[in-house]
């Protein structure tokens, strides 16, 4: 379809600097990204094991937990009457935060025609997934009778009863199983010609069979790439408001709410610029070292850090505006109890929380305004871990400083996490490196044809600088040509 | 002229997009229209002459999801307003309540819009389809890696195993072979 092709390839400004490295060409692309899948298990890299060893260790840790807690009961934490929604639900939100980068990466900056997101896209919309499958435990574990969950669908039931379709509650069901399965479909689409890739360069013929089978006769066919491409570009626009939609319907658990500190109208917006922010952040913790140790300084530049860096301050800065939204609000309402509330933050027993939630989400990141610090990796290190820990807070913050001192002072109590609040969320990070670890294992986790891709545009822009170059000068100069083989095809 | 049914048709290799674009231009201004090009990433030009016309992707996520948003609003309104009505929080029990099925419905309608993006562009694609005579052609391996390939198929009016062949020839490709069914 015509009239869609050029949203992805109109000409950029040309800031004369490039994603790629030189010296890289649709080969060697294949070659570096697409053999770390295929290396045979015993050559894998001993780091991997060891990484894949703790990873997994951490998910028994979580198959423990879950397990004392069917047992049990949700006794086993320390939820209580009022706060009934504790480390649970911050853990819910916040991993489910996480993911929203990986979509914000995959399809609103490919709607914005961001070539540079070719070479993260993949990771990104993995731990999208992982994320999602991370968070999606806790509301169900929460339940209390976890193995009744299937009640939040609506089935055909000798009860003759259906879930409340006009409760928050309800729309959370269904924003979260759509926003998992349409990263899924999202990200296996992106997978079928990597397989292909992958089939064809196997020697292996039970790998070469696997591959095939999952790269479903792919051939690379320009009627078929068109069709492909129609769909990325569209089920990238159906995901942009998807995303949007799935954070504000989370929010809207809170601000439909009478609780104090909930009921903010900024809730949907702040909530959503949180959890990009919060994704970005760990996008980097998990690229760099990544980047590092599979050698791939070519195609994750450290202008991707710079970028990336340069979204978590905007965004960081969205959630800043956010913070002093909910002092307004509460300032301005004239209700005692939001009144109360500012001031419970600042100087109740849980002030820590509020306190350290600023230092991490407004200060932190201030140095992020300065190159040096964007380009200078251990330092985006650890603003993004300080960034992660931020974001934790927030929602601590939001969920257990408002529940623990409501309306009655008769009724408040103190909110004190368990050992196995804590065992359960590590656990959770063992479910989400173990799928991590197993996935930059057997898949590409670059977008291998989307890199080439990035190089055909690069090398076309690389003819287009050329001529007009020729036309304003007459004779050359050394300027960086690098893998222009053939400057003459340029008219 | 020869039999041109015992092939599926000829093929020839090319070394960069650019030979492969002009060659899809080439073969499109003589005349053949059944005609695939090859290629390890998709190059826009190259899919616009190989195939100008619709994609027919749009339609059917555009079906897909409108269908998928109101049957999720009209089965909302079943449960809530018809098949068992009970009043929360005091809302309305009556279709005057639709602003607080909006979100459900959406999200039905995302969701059957994705399915219908991904299933019917393989759908359309003809995939899976695990043989295709192609995959017979030496070095296609490499066209999910780093080669380029044009293929005019026997299917085309204007095909001729002899003429077609030496047409492709004329294009400087790589290689130029038969593609055996």
């Amino acid at each position: 379809m015509a009239q869609a092709q050029p949203i992805r390839t109109a000409p950029q400004p040309d800031t004369g600097e490039t994603y790629l490295l030189p010296g890289e060409t649709y080969t060697s692309i294949s070659s570096v990204i697409g053999d770390v899948p295929l290396t045979a298990p015993l050559k894998t890299p001993r780091a991997w094991f060891l990484g894949f060893g703790v990873a997994f260790a951490l998910l028994m840790v979580f198959l423990v937990s879950v397990s004392w807690l069917f047992i049990r009961g949700v006794g086993i934490w320390g939820i209580n009457i009022p706060v009934g929604w504790g480390m649970d639900i911050i853990n819910f939100v916040w991993w489910i935060g996480i993911g929203h980068a990986g979509t914000l990466i995959s399809a609103i900056l490919l709607l914005l025609n961001q070539g540079w997101r070719n070479s993260i896209n993949r990771f990104a919309e993995a731990m999208t997934l992982f994320a999602v499958a991370c968070a999606g435990q806790y509301p169900i574990l929460h339940l209390g009778r976890p193995w009744l969950f299937y009640w939040l669908f609506p089935f055909p039931n000798t009860h003759g009863m259906w879930p409340n379709f006009r409760s928050p509650l309800d729309w959370d069901v269904f924003a979260i199983s759509t926003y998992a399965t349409v990263s899924l479909l999202f990200w296996l689409v992106g997978l079928v010609p990597d397989f292909a890739t992958l089939r064809d360069r196997s020697s292996n013929p039970l790998v070469k069979r696997i591959y095939g089978f999952a790269a479903v006769g792919w051939r690379g066919s320009a009627r078929h790439w068109h069709r492909y491409e129609m769909a990325s570009l569209l089920l990238a626009g159906i995901s942009t408001p998807l995303v949007v939609s799935v954070h504000s319907i989370i929010s809207l658990d809170f601000a439909v709410a009478q609780v104090p500190g909930w009921q903010v109208t900024v809730f949907p917006p702040y909530f959503v610029a949180g959890a990009v922010f919060a994704g970005f952040a760990m996008v980097l913790l998990l690229m760099i070292p990544v980047r590092a140790f599979y050698g791939f300084q070519s195609y994750i530049t450290i202008r991707h850090l710079d970028v990336m860096a340069k979204v978590m301050l905007a965004t960081g800065m969205l959630v800043v505006y956010g913070y002093f939204m909910e002092v307004f609000a509460s300032l301005y309402s004239s209700s005692k109890y939001e009144q109360y509330l500012l001031y419970n933050r600042l100087s109740g027993p849980s002030a820590w929380a509020y306190y350290g939630l600023l230092f991490c989400n407004a200060v932190a990141i201030q140095p992020l305004w300065f190159r040096r610090v964007r380009q200078n990796i251990p330092a985006l290190m650890v603003i993004s871990a300080i960034v992660s820990v931020g974001m934790w807070l927030e929602r601590y913050v939001i969920i257990v400083i408002s529940l623990q001192r409501d309306f009655l002072p008769s009724s408040w109590a103190m909110y004190i996490p368990t050992v196995w609040d804590w065992s359960l969320y590590l656990g959770t990070f063992g479910l989400f490196f173990t799928l991590t670890f197993i996935f930059i294992r057997v898949l590409p986790m670059i977008n291998i044809f989307e890199i080439r891709l990035l190089l055909h545009q690069e090398t076309e822009r690389a003819h287009r600088n050329e001529a007009a170059h020729g036309h304003g000068h007459d004779h050359g100069h050394g300027h960086d040509h690098g893998h222009t083989p053939n400057p003459a095809a340029a008219d | 002229m020869q039999a041109s049914n015992e092939i599926y048709g000829v093929m020839a290799e090319f070394d960069s997009p650019n030979s492969l674009l002009e060659a899809a231009k080439k073969a499109r201004a003589a005349g053949y229209r059944k005609m695939d090009a090859y290629s390890p990433f998709p190059i826009e030009e190259v899919c616009e002459e190989i195939m100008p016309e619709d994609t027919g992707v749009p339609r059917i996520v555009l079906i897909c999801g409108l269908l998928g948003a109101s049957s999720g609003f009209i089965f909302q309104a079943i449960g809530e307003f018809l098949d068992y009505p009970f009043n929360i929080g005091g809302r309305p029990i009556a279709i005057t309540n639709w602003p607080a099925m909006i979100p459900i419905t959406f999200e039905c309608g995302i969701l059957c819009a994705a399915f219908g993006a991904v299933f019917g562009m393989l759908a359309l694609n003809g995939l899976p389809m695990p043989y295709h005579p192609v995959f017979n052609v030496p070095r296609f391996e490499r066209a999910s890696q780093d080669a380029f390939f044009l293929c005019i198929e026997s299917v085309d009016p204007l095909f001729d195993r002899g003429r077609t062949s030496q047409f492709l020839r004329g294009l400087s490709p790589l290689q130029v072979s038969e593609v055996a069914h």
